[in-house]
């Protein structure tokens, strides 16, 4: 293997560390192997070559698709010289799209980032943009005219012409897709691979910022729930397996003892009492914060099993129970957060987010909810607008729960700034920062009693 | 055993397997690096029957370990014939001790389980590990030196390495993380749904005797349920079903009663039956 290729691999590797994923020296040896085996000639198969030997699950299959097509480009610059203008490229597009014809897809994603997508011309203000490019080109208005140059070809009567919208959709989206490919590509030639690699490449889902974090993969992210809860079950489940053997019961081992002549033969390990905890949820779900809130008490609700009691409380300003709407809500996880806000009563005169009314009320109303048994989690962001934080009403709940933790999904550089009372709030409870799927993971883990 | 990857595909084809660029490159490099394989993907996929193909077209014996919770290592790897050595210990009551305990800890008192099995045989052999995600942590700490140096270890015996390595394919539906430590033995591999077309060569190939344009119908139709993000989305093993059951009841295009009263061929929720339905305009059920 040449050093030219093989400085390529290790920059590949090391971009792929860079984003989280845990690839050692002998996977890379492995995929040096496997290149070998299979030849450059062939990108497809060098593509799923190294993603046999580097991934170990699919969840990094997105990041190593991206960072790939950065570090072995299809081509460089543009191969087919000029482009021609717009309107011929939309003409191209609608007879690929009513094709399903990917290859010319691609092709066409090159060409129409080259014709449409450059801006600038000074040097380090210049660039390729796909939003321009999607926003000059407008695939998604020839959804209609693909659909009508299909009908009328007559390939589709009856039953399966009511599913063509939805797949030329599809296919629009997959080009929107390369378009976003072939503009990262470009600017990565000239900005230098590696720092294209560093920050244009979006995060695996469970990695993508609660707060910032699109429509699209809030939903991707939901659909992690399942896999990390049942992770998150088998690693309690061991916890609680190891606890129960854990300690020697001194007092019946020297009980036992007796019959030995005070000789502790046989040691009696300590007995665990059967009770599983219970859970209290206190979710701020009003708008910034909600994503991280729904998805924490889908998780909670996945992990329903591994506790005896799970009660939920939901609030903006006033708080309200909804562990009725969580338990029957299990086949529709997107709807969660509307059917809260809707049927649960969260907000009083204004809408904006009041923590310490809502402890407040959560302690008068719902006070019996935290006792000894039970593990409280607040879920929020600790923004009270300014109002009266309540910090008396943290103290009550903080006395009468077990355990007490407060997951702020905001990074803890921003606590205490602005409206932020989560400085005064994390003196009397223990604050963790947790702004991603892969740190509320950690935390549940760790924090949930056994 | 295979030359290229295109000799992956084609000879897998002739054993009925239709497999995508994504499974043909790396059953290939499997081979080639000698490493195990983790194929991981949906229920009804063709996990396990890759395995089958790979054995089929190797010619080589396949060997099965069914995992389930509670498979331990007297059921993954050997077990002492116990009642044989009693029978020995019996029937040789008049030897000297000397003779009688040197024997009866030795080879023909072994019963090879799956794994041993595997490793001891001299002739070509894929050993297939099924649904190792049901199987407990434990198993996975058996399976390491296994996968990693393609040896056993037998304390009475000593240590048992492969002569001839197998060809190794573990399946996981991930409903339990598998550690980490195994995923790095292994090449991994995810199969998804197969492309549109890749599924109507797959529909044809089973199913002999469905036209092309009902095939065609079948394929689109699974294709929009599992963009609908449902509970249990159709795999391939469905659509086969599917159109299968299509055949049967002598449909030759696909009408709204046609896909009513089969949907339950396909989808095997209540509720994600309703939702196709509505989806699909299909009247209310």
């Amino acid at each position: 293997m040449s050093a030219e290729v093989a400085d390529r691999l290790v920059g590949f590797v090391a971009a792929l560390r860079a984003h989280g994923l845990r690839v050692g020296t002998g996977e890379t040896v492995d995929a040096a192997e496997a290149a070998a085996a299979l030849g450059f000639s062939d990108r497809g198969l060098l593509r799923e070559g190294l993603a046999a030997t580097l991934l170990h699950s699919t969840d990094q299959r997105r990041v190593f698709d991206t960072v790939f097509d950065l570090y072995f480009p299809r081509g460089v610059g543009a191969p087919w010289g000029d482009p021609g203008d717009r309107d011929d490229l939309r003409d191209r597009l609608a007879a690929a799209l009513a094709a399903g014809d990917e290859t010319m897809l691609a092709r066409l994603a090159i060409e129409a980032v080259d014709g449409l997508g450059g801006y600038g011309s000074s040097p380090g203000a210049d660039g390729w943009s796909s939003y321009q490019t999607l926003e000059r080109l407008r695939p998604q208005t020839l959804l209609a005219r693909v659909r009508d140059d299909l009908r009328a070809r007559g390939g589709d009567v009856g039953f399966t012409d009511r599913l063509l919208e939805d797949e030329i959709r599809r296919r629009i989206e997959v080009f929107r897709a390369l378009v976003a490919g072939e503009a990262r590509r470009r600017v990565a030639e000239r900005r230098g691979r590696d720092e294209i690699a560093r920050r244009a490449v979006a995060p695996t889902a469970d990695r993508v910022d609660f707060l910032y974090a699109g429509k699209d993969r809030l939903a991707e992210l939901r659909r992690t729930v399942q896999p990390l809860a049942r992770k998150l079950a088998t690693r309690m489940a061991a916890r609680r397996r190891r606890a129960s053997r854990g300690a020697i019961d001194l007092r019946r081992t020297l009980r036992g003892s007796l019959s030995t002549g005070g000789v502790p033969m046989r040691p009696v390990l300590r007995r665990r009492r059967p009770a599983r905890p219970e859970l209290v949820l206190l979710c701020d779900v009003s708008g910034s914060v909600s994503g991280f809130s729904d998805f924490t008490m889908l998780l909670v609700q996945a992990l329903h099993d591994q506790f005896s009691k799970v009660r939920v409380f939901a609030f903006v300003n006033r708080i309200d129970e909804v562990t009725g709407l969580l338990r029957h809500g299990a086949a529709d996880p997107e709807g969660l957060g509307a059917r809260i806000r809707a049927e649960a009563n969260l907000t009083g005169y204004h809408g904006s987010s009041d923590y310490g009314v809502a402890l407040g009320e959560f302690t008068q109303r719902y006070g019996a909810a935290a006792g000894p048994r039970s593990t409280v989690f607040v879920l929020g962001d600790a923004r009270t607008n300014m109002s009266d934080p309540n910090l008396a009403a943290l103290r009550q709940i903080v006395a009468q729960a077990r355990h007490v933790h407060w997951l702020n999904p905001e990074p803890r550089s921003l606590w205490g700034t602005g409206d932020s009372a989560a400085r005064e709030y994390a003196e009397s409870v223990a604050m963790h920062e947790c702004r991603n799927a892969h740190q509320l993971g950690a935390l549940v883990g760790r924090l949930l009693p056994v | 055993m295979f030359s290229s990857v295109d000799d992956v595909s084609a000879r897998l084809a002739e054993s009925g397997y239709l497999a995508s660029p994504a499974v043909a490159t790396t059953v290939f490099l499997a081979d080639r690096l000698g490493k195990p394989l983790l194929v991981e993907g949906p229920a009804g996929v063709g996990k396990t029957e890759l395995a089958k193909a790979v054995a089929r077209v190797a010619e080589a014996r396949l060997v099965r370990l069914q995992c389930y919770e509670g498979v331990d290592e007297s059921r993954a790897l050997y077990e002492w014939n116990h009642a044989k050595q009693l029978l020995r210990i019996s029937a040789g009551r008049d030897e000297t001790w000397d003779e009688a305990r040197t024997d009866i800890f030795s080879e023909e008192f072994l019963l090879p389980r799956p794994l041993l099995t595997a490793i001891r045989g001299d002739e070509p052999t894929v050993l297939l590990i099924d649904e190792t995600d049901k199987a407990d942590v434990e198993v996975e700490g058996l399976l390491l030196e296994v996968l990693s140096d393609f040896q056993v270890t037998v304390p009475e015996l000593g240590t048992i390495t492969a002569t001839r390595r197998p060809f190794v394919v573990l399946t996981s539906n991930a409903s339990r993380e598998l550690s980490e430590a195994l995923r790095r033995r292994c090449l991994f591999l995810h199969i998804g749904f197969p492309e549109e077309e890749l599924e109507r060569r797959i529909v044809r190939l089973k199913v002999p005797g469905i036209e092309a344009a009902l095939a065609e119908s079948v394929v689109r139709v699974i294709g929009a349920l599992r963009a609908m993000d449902l509970r249990k989305a159709p795999s391939v093993a469905e659509t086969i079903d599917w159109a299968r059951t299509l055949l049967a009841l002598g449909a030759t295009t696909l009408d709204e009663n046609v896909v009513r009263d089969s949907l339950g061929v396909i989808l095997k929720h209540q509720d994600d039956i309703l939702k196709a339905g509505a989806k699909l305009d299909l009247d209310a059920v």
